[in-house]
């Protein structure tokens, strides 16, 4: 009754391109976005901004860049928890041993070196596909592993290995409170989305779609694989590095590689995934599904059991976490094998013909 | 159709439930102080975990059912998994802190307390590291709301050095010694000591990480066997101990040559080599129980109040988490005296009870810890409080002390601690808390 777009004629071809043709979603993005800079800082705690918000938006920003690599260029990719270590230490590197580096600098020139080491371990693509590039991927996971732990200069010859910042500021703001840090990471986020969506949208999008559906029918049509396949390393691996250079300065603020282990690698292509492959939407609700849920059990559970009158231990806690988190992961892939995005989109077909199904 | 509009109403469910469940953070209770608790009880590292986590929670328990509480200031507490991971460490921190006016953190995990020192002092909470942290955190002028309590590492490096220069009979020189360690900053952390004294000694001194956790290790022992070093210190944690242990039985190595940090040197490390580790050295820095270890056990374990099995109370970790509990109450029974007996008190007044905390023989004799953990007295100017500790060999069936009580030197490590927290005053642009800021 609402959502329908009955009505709304596109006279030029400018109206027909734009993002969202229909005004319902151009209004309802807008009311999200200006929801996230001012209702949320309102209504969520310190703990809600500094625990579950941060991490949600930065992981977000990850899985977007990991989507674009994935889900629209078919290119299965292990190495995302590395190129988020090279953006972190790239862009640490850069804030501390030059004097008065800008922040959003220093997180750009992260993105950057993200982009050449993602380039770099992106060569293998354009010989090998599906689960022999992960496996290839992977060995960028390894390296950075390695270098980030062993070569001593990476961490600014720290004698613990552990890099730290401090101090952050952009254009004299101090980025220090919840609010500030969440805000700052937001922008981030609207910015890299909004670029991201475009970018899909245009030329080199549809040549990433391509190449993703079929390799041999995109080259035959005049892509060039080589040159589509390494952008798609190149703007994922920068989108990463960002994020990865976000989680070490903002949300932890003193890391050690450990943080850019595996197991991120593999969180993030869990991510894309559930969220949805080739959707930017997905990569929002990936990210949510896997940061927001566990935290969710983890403080519903001993509710939960009080409420029936069992004590829950913490060895159990985080055991039934894990299971319970597990077991929904499995169920979500089986009623749902194209991800969160394909249920929103389900979701918004079927809002347009409510109240009337028929 | 049934399907998709049933798992529509989970998403919005779980929507729901997130901010009916998140918002509710529980404020303190009038007359309760609050006491977070961050084990690990699941992850590669549980097993040295849980005897820590136990003896913890047993202790606050403890004295609320021995004393009442502190002063009549009943303790709470509440556990949260970290799994020794640094962002779940994070998140556990962010949602204890917001359970109370400040509280003491102990997070048993060196790269967590990386994260906390930056976090700890924006919202006045307190950390205690005992024997375990940043090193140079024992300069008080410069972190100000750090605890190494009970040793560093760099005592720990220290005494080690010490005992096997005195087993060489006063000269090292031109010796061979190579560090087998945890590859994350737990493990690093003693090398910028251990370096000095080779520089100062002159002997060799050999680095030999292994990747975490510790389960492969057939590469480093290649390279002891191929160097044979006169002597491996071992700096490890969990089940890279026990690993170790093994591959040195493999590799031939001398297990009387191996001398392990307090936390490589624990009943879960040897037990599962058992016999083949029989030699093998290790320091403790807590002692044997004795009245507290008894009150445990009546008060706690025979009314099946207690929290873990009974056996595993009086082993070394346990030990090591009871004296972890014990600082942070008597942190907070040193701040009622200032700030006024029986009140709760705030992240600041702990801050200042830890900071002057005098534990002389008697008052430990007192509360039952005399044989438990030895005097200190910490100040603005040494956050570290005490610095001793002593070997222990394991025997094939148990830990037998070997050695006397070995204090740190200090000529070495003060100027290394100063020179280090400089330099990390430096990267934060902090300025030295002046003389009065540290009598206030």
């Amino acid at each position: 009754m609402f959502y329908r777009e009955n009505g709304q004629f596109k006279t030029t071809y400018k109206a027909d391109q734009q993002i969202f043709p229909i005004t319902q979603d151009r209004v309802g993005v807008l009311l999200l976005i200006a929801f996230a800079f001012i209702g949320v800082p309102l209504l969520a705690d310190e703990y809600m901004l500094r625990a579950i918000l941060i991490p949600f938006l930065i992981l977000s920003l990850a899985a977007l860049g990991v989507n674009i690599l994935v889900g629209y260029c078919g290119q299965i990719s292990l190495g995302s928890g590395a190129f988020m270590a090279v953006g972190a230490y790239a862009a640490y590197n850069f804030f501390v041993r030059i004097d008065g580096m800008p922040l959003i600098v220093a997180v750009l020139m992260g993105g950057f070196f993200a982009t050449l080491v993602g380039m770099f371990f992106g060569i293998p693509s354009l010989r090998v596909k599906g689960l022999y590039l992960a496996v290839a991927t992977l060995a960028a996971q390894f390296f950075c592993d390695w270098a980030f732990l062993r070569i001593t200069w990476f961490t600014h010859d720290s004698a613990s290995g552990t890099a730290s910042v401090s101090d952050l500021q952009v254009f004299g703001m101090p980025i220090n409170t919840p609010f500030e840090k969440y805000t700052f990471c937001l922008c981030f986020l609207v910015v890299f989305g909004l670029l991201a969506k475009n970018l899909v949208r245009s030329a080199i999008g549809r040549e990433w779609m391509a190449i993703r559906d079929m390799d041999v029918a995109a080259a035959v049509i005049g892509i060039r694989p080589m040159y589509a396949k390494l952008s798609a390393f190149a703007v994922s691996s920068f989108i990463v590095g960002v994020a990865g250079a976000l989680w070490a300065f903002v949300y932890l603020g003193s890391w050690e590689p450990a943080a850019f282990s595996v197991d991120r690698s593999f969180q993030l292509l869990f991510m894309v995934i559930l969220g949805g492959m080739g959707s930017i939407m997905g990569s929002f609700f990936g990210a949510a599904f896997i940061v927001i849920l566990p935290v969710i059990i983890n403080h519903a559970l001993p509710w939960v059991g009080d409420l029936v009158g069992i004590p829950v231990s913490t060895a159990a806690l985080t055991h039934a976490e894990q299971m319970i988190f597990g077991a929904l992961i499995v169920w979500f892939l089986i009623v749902e094998p194209h991800g969160l995005a394909k249920l929103w989109s389900v979701g918004k077909q079927k809002l347009r013909l409510w109240p009337f199904p028929h | 159709m049934k399907l998709r509009s049933l798992m529509m109403a989970v998403a919005i469910a779980a929507t729901g439930l997130t901010s009916a469940v998140v918002t509710t953070s529980a404020q303190a209770q009038a007359k309760e102080q609050f006491f977070p608790v961050l084990p690990y009880r699941t992850g590669a590292y549980a097993p040295n975990g849980v005897p820590w986590g136990n003896a913890y929670v047993d202790y606050l328990k403890l004295i609320n059912a021995r004393d009442g509480g502190i002063n009549g200031v009943k303790i709470t507490f509440e556990e949260c998994d970290t799994a020794y991971a640094t962002d779940r460490g994070v998140e556990c921190y962010e949602r204890l802190k917001g359970k109370a006016q400040g509280s003491v953190f102990q997070p048993l995990s060196t790269g967590i307390t990386f994260a906390m020192t930056e976090k700890a002092p924006a919202d006045k909470n307190p950390l205690i590291t005992a024997g375990y942290g940043r090193s140079e955190s024992s300069d008080g002028q410069v972190f100000k709301w750090n605890f190494p309590l009970m040793g560093t590492y760099w005592s720990g490096a220290d005494i080690i050095m010490q005992l096997i220069t005195k087993k060489e009979g006063g000269n090292i020189k031109g010796k061979k010694i190579a560090l087998v360690y945890h590859d994350s900053p737990f493990g690093k952390e003693p090398i910028p000591l251990l370096q000095e004294r080779a520089k100062i000694q002159g002997f060799d001194l050999q680095l030999l990480p292994v990747t975490a956790p510790g389960v492969e290790q057939k590469a480093t022992w290649l390279q002891v066997r191929q160097a044979r070093p006169d002597y491996v210190l071992l700096w490890g944690w969990g089940v890279m101990n026990s690993a170790a242990l093994k591959e040195a039985v493999a590799t031939g190595y001398p297990r009387e040559k191996m001398y392990g940090v307090w936390w490589s040197a624990a009943e879960p490390d040897v037990k599962d080599v058992g016999e083949a580790a029989k030699g093998y050295n290790g320091l403790v820095a807590t002692g044997e129980g004795g009245k507290v270890i008894a009150d445990v056990k009546a008060q706690l374990h025979a009314k099946k109040q207690g929290t873990g099995p009974v056996e595993e109370v009086g082993t070394t970790l346990y030990n090591r988490g009871l004296v972890s509990a014990a600082l942070a109450v008597e942190g907070v029974r040193q701040a009622q005296s200032r700030y006024g007996k029986g009140k709760v008190m705030t992240g600041e007044q702990i801050r200042w009870g830890l900071e002057n905390l005098t534990l002389d023989q008697k008052a430990l004799d007192k509360l039952g810890l005399g044989t438990v953990m030895r005097p200190l007295s910490t100040s603005c100017l040494d956050h570290e409080g005490s610095r001793s500790a002593r070997l222990h060999t394991w025997d094939g069936k148990k830990w037998v002390y070997s050695s006397d009580w070995i204090e740190a030197d200090d000529t070495i490590i003060k100027p290394l601690v100063k020179q280090f927290a400089d330099k990390y005053a430096g990267e934060k642009k902090l300025t030295r808390r002046s003389v009065a800021d540290c009598q206030s």
